[in-house]
């Protein structure tokens, strides 16, 4: 089926990429704790990674890895700005807890 | 490589599940470093080679560095830091039951028949080892890839990572916290200010 002669079947990496993707969706929904959270979607991300770069081996073609490249960029941006947003959020309310960050519920 | 493979695929998940689970943040920052490094093997078995360096320089080096720095900066005289956040959401075992389910049909069509993709145009068809120059997944092929056919895409993190930049310093600088009017901000800081006295009472 591949061209590229994977070292394993295709559908184990889409396995392990799930399993790792919503472990992080998990993390996300049941911490309270932001750090936490931004590490679970660091981890979701690491698993669309994983995809990108398993594919790219199946097919032999860049695009994977270029997309997986920009995956990284845009992780790092995101978790630069949101640990702003804690250490600020911190700052006004002495608290981390996410269900107490609630002044912009309508 | 099949040993190597389920190797790694239980240090990722193990890890993935101690990150959540972890009682403290910084159990949860360690877990994630042995996740990064796992996964950074299982993409030198992949050939991919430069994004395995990338994987180890910027999520662990960088990434996990600003986490350290943020959990020591906030965690410093709070004893109550790791403690309070730890008690569930009451959505959480239906989200997570919702969750498990979303996760058994991912699963399901995984293994489900799938008709096989035509291998792209123009795919390179040199898959050598990992190391060797010119093949695919090296940093030479990589770089060449990037700053031909993907130059624009690569320009765009330049203007991401600059979003970033001004974002946090507009965010964390000199005057934050910035809310709304600068006038606002000069009253949210004399009143942080005052918090900040009378907690040294």
């Amino acid at each position: 089926m591949t061209p590229g002669l994977l070292p394993m079947p295709l559908v184990d990496y889409l396995a392990l990429s799930a399993v790792m993707f919503f472990i992080g969706v998990t993390g996300v929904i049941v911490r309270r704790n932001p750090l936490v959270m931004l590490m679970s979607i660091e981890l979701m991300f690491n698993a669309a990674n994983l995809l990108f770069v398993a594919y790219a081996r199946a097919w032999l073609n860049d695009a994977g890895h270029i997309f997986a490249f920009l995956v990284i960029t845009v992780a790092a941006a995101e978790a630069a700005i949101a640990l702003a947003i804690v250490v600020i959020a911190f700052r006004a309310s002495k608290n981390v807890d996410v269900d107490e960050a609630s002044a912009l519920r309508g | 490589m099949s040993v190597l493979f389920w190797g790694l695929a239980v240090v990722l998940v193990a890890s993935a599940m101690w990150t959540i689970m972890a009682s403290k943040p910084v159990y949860s920052v360690v877990a994630l470093l042995a996740n990064f490094f796992a996964l950074a093997v299982l993409y030198l078995t992949l050939s991919a080679e430069f994004l395995a360096m990338i994987q180890l320089i910027v999520y662990s080096g960088a990434i996990l560095v600003l986490f350290l720095f943020v959990i020591a900066m906030l965690s410093s005289g709070v004893a109550s830091f790791s403690v309070g956040p730890n008690r569930l959401p009451r959505i959480a075992v239906p989200a997570v039951l919702l969750v498990l389910i979303a996760l058994g049909l991912v699963v399901v069509g995984i293994f489900m028949p799938h008709p096989a993709p035509l291998p792209l145009a123009g795919a390179a068809v040199n898959a050598g080892a990992v190391g060797d120059a010119n093949v695919f997944g090296s940093v030479a092929d990589f770089g060449r890839a990037l700053f031909t056919t993907y130059l624009l895409p690569f320009e765009v993190t330049a203007l991401i990572l600059m979003v970033a930049v001004i974002g946090v310093i507009v965010l964390a600088g000199e005057h934050a916290p910035y809310v709304g009017t600068p006038r606002r901000a000069e009253e949210v800081r004399k009143s942080l200010r005052e918090a900040i006295a009378r907690e040294g009472d």
